[in-house]
């Protein structure tokens, strides 16, 4: 799979979160305090600072106090990493689904054959017995 | 691009074989050799153990959530050896099954990336060992391609 198309099968597996939302602003904004964005976000200025905590500890953002404000800001290092990182095992995702799908189809093509083959002895034999009962006559 | 990090990832496939076949293409150890680890064990129940080994000494420890036939199969794993598997110390892989006029939709979800943390290089490092496997998995399916192609109606 190629890298592009790994990054899309990716933005097509975000899911829409608050979490989402806070990282796009702080990628829009570069440094910002809370009280920030939580005036263009449809949450309170505590549930920004979760997930501003959330994010945190997951070593995405960064904080740094100037003064009596605490500004925000996007790791690009580790965010860069978690991405690649999505990439590659959402790429794994799809080639073990792929894998699976060519595992069942196999099974079950070789299940349609095994069944046609018992249907076509069953009416061989149904034949052979119509044979040796009926006469001559009504034979082919 | 705006990058961002999902909380989890989702995929699904449509399959042309019945939701039994697929069933147990996903949950039984022989098979599991075949698409994903080179050795599998499982206890095939909810609460069971299991173990997926990729070689190298590359091992992960599955703790089973569900195990619903025909329908639902999900584990934990990436827990560390030994300790019980936590939302906080595990990724949750579900698998779901739905039938289809005889064909079978298969989801995978793989939940729990919000709780990594990304500045750990030892966990990062941890999860992306799951590669290995990655690798492993390419050279079977490479052996594996051409057999079921053939078996393919075309």
């Amino acid at each position: 799979m190629s890298p592009a198309s790994s990054e899309e099968a990716l933005l097509e597996a975000v899911a829409d979160t608050s979490r989402r939302r806070v990282l796009d602003l702080l990628l829009a904004h570069g440094k910002v305090t809370p009280t920030a964005l939580a005036a263009e976000l449809p949450f309170t200025r505590q549930a920004v600072t979760k997930h501003l905590a959330v994010l945190d500890r997951a070593g995405l953002v960064e904080s740094t106090r100037q003064g009596r404000e605490v500004r925000y800001s996007i790791r690009p290092e580790h965010l860069d990493i978690a991405v690649r990182a999505m990439a590659e095992i959402a790429a794994r995702w799809d080639a073990r689904l792929e894998a699976i799908k060519r595992m069942a189809e196999s099974e079950a093509t070789a299940r349609r054959s095994d069944e046609y083959a018992a249907v076509v002895r069953a009416a061989a034999s149904g034949r052979r017995r119509r044979a040796a009962s009926l006469p001559a006559a009504h034979n082919r | 691009m705006c990058a961002v990090i999902p909380s989890q990832i989702e995929r699904e496939i449509l399959i042309e074989a019945p939701i039994d076949v697929v069933w147990r293409v996903v949950t039984e150890p022989d098979q599991i050799k075949q698409w994903f680890s080179e050795e599998a064990e499982l206890d095939p129940r909810e609460g069971g153990n299991g173990r997926l080994a990729f070689g190298e000494g590359q091992t992960f420890y599955l703790q089973i959530e569900a195990f619903e036939a025909p329908r639902r199969f999900a584990f934990r794993w990436v827990h560390p050896e030994g300790t019980k598997a936590r939302p906080d110390n595990s990724m949750l892989v579900e698998f779901t099954l739905q039938p289809e006029a005889g064909n079978t939709r298969l989801r995978v979800v793989e939940s729990g990336f919000d709780k990594i943390d990304w500045a750990d290089e030892k966990k990062v490092k941890y999860l992306a060992d799951h590669s290995r496997g990655w690798e492993f998995f390419l050279g079977r399916l490479r052996d594996f391609a051409p057999r079921a192609g053939a078996a393919r109606p075309q």
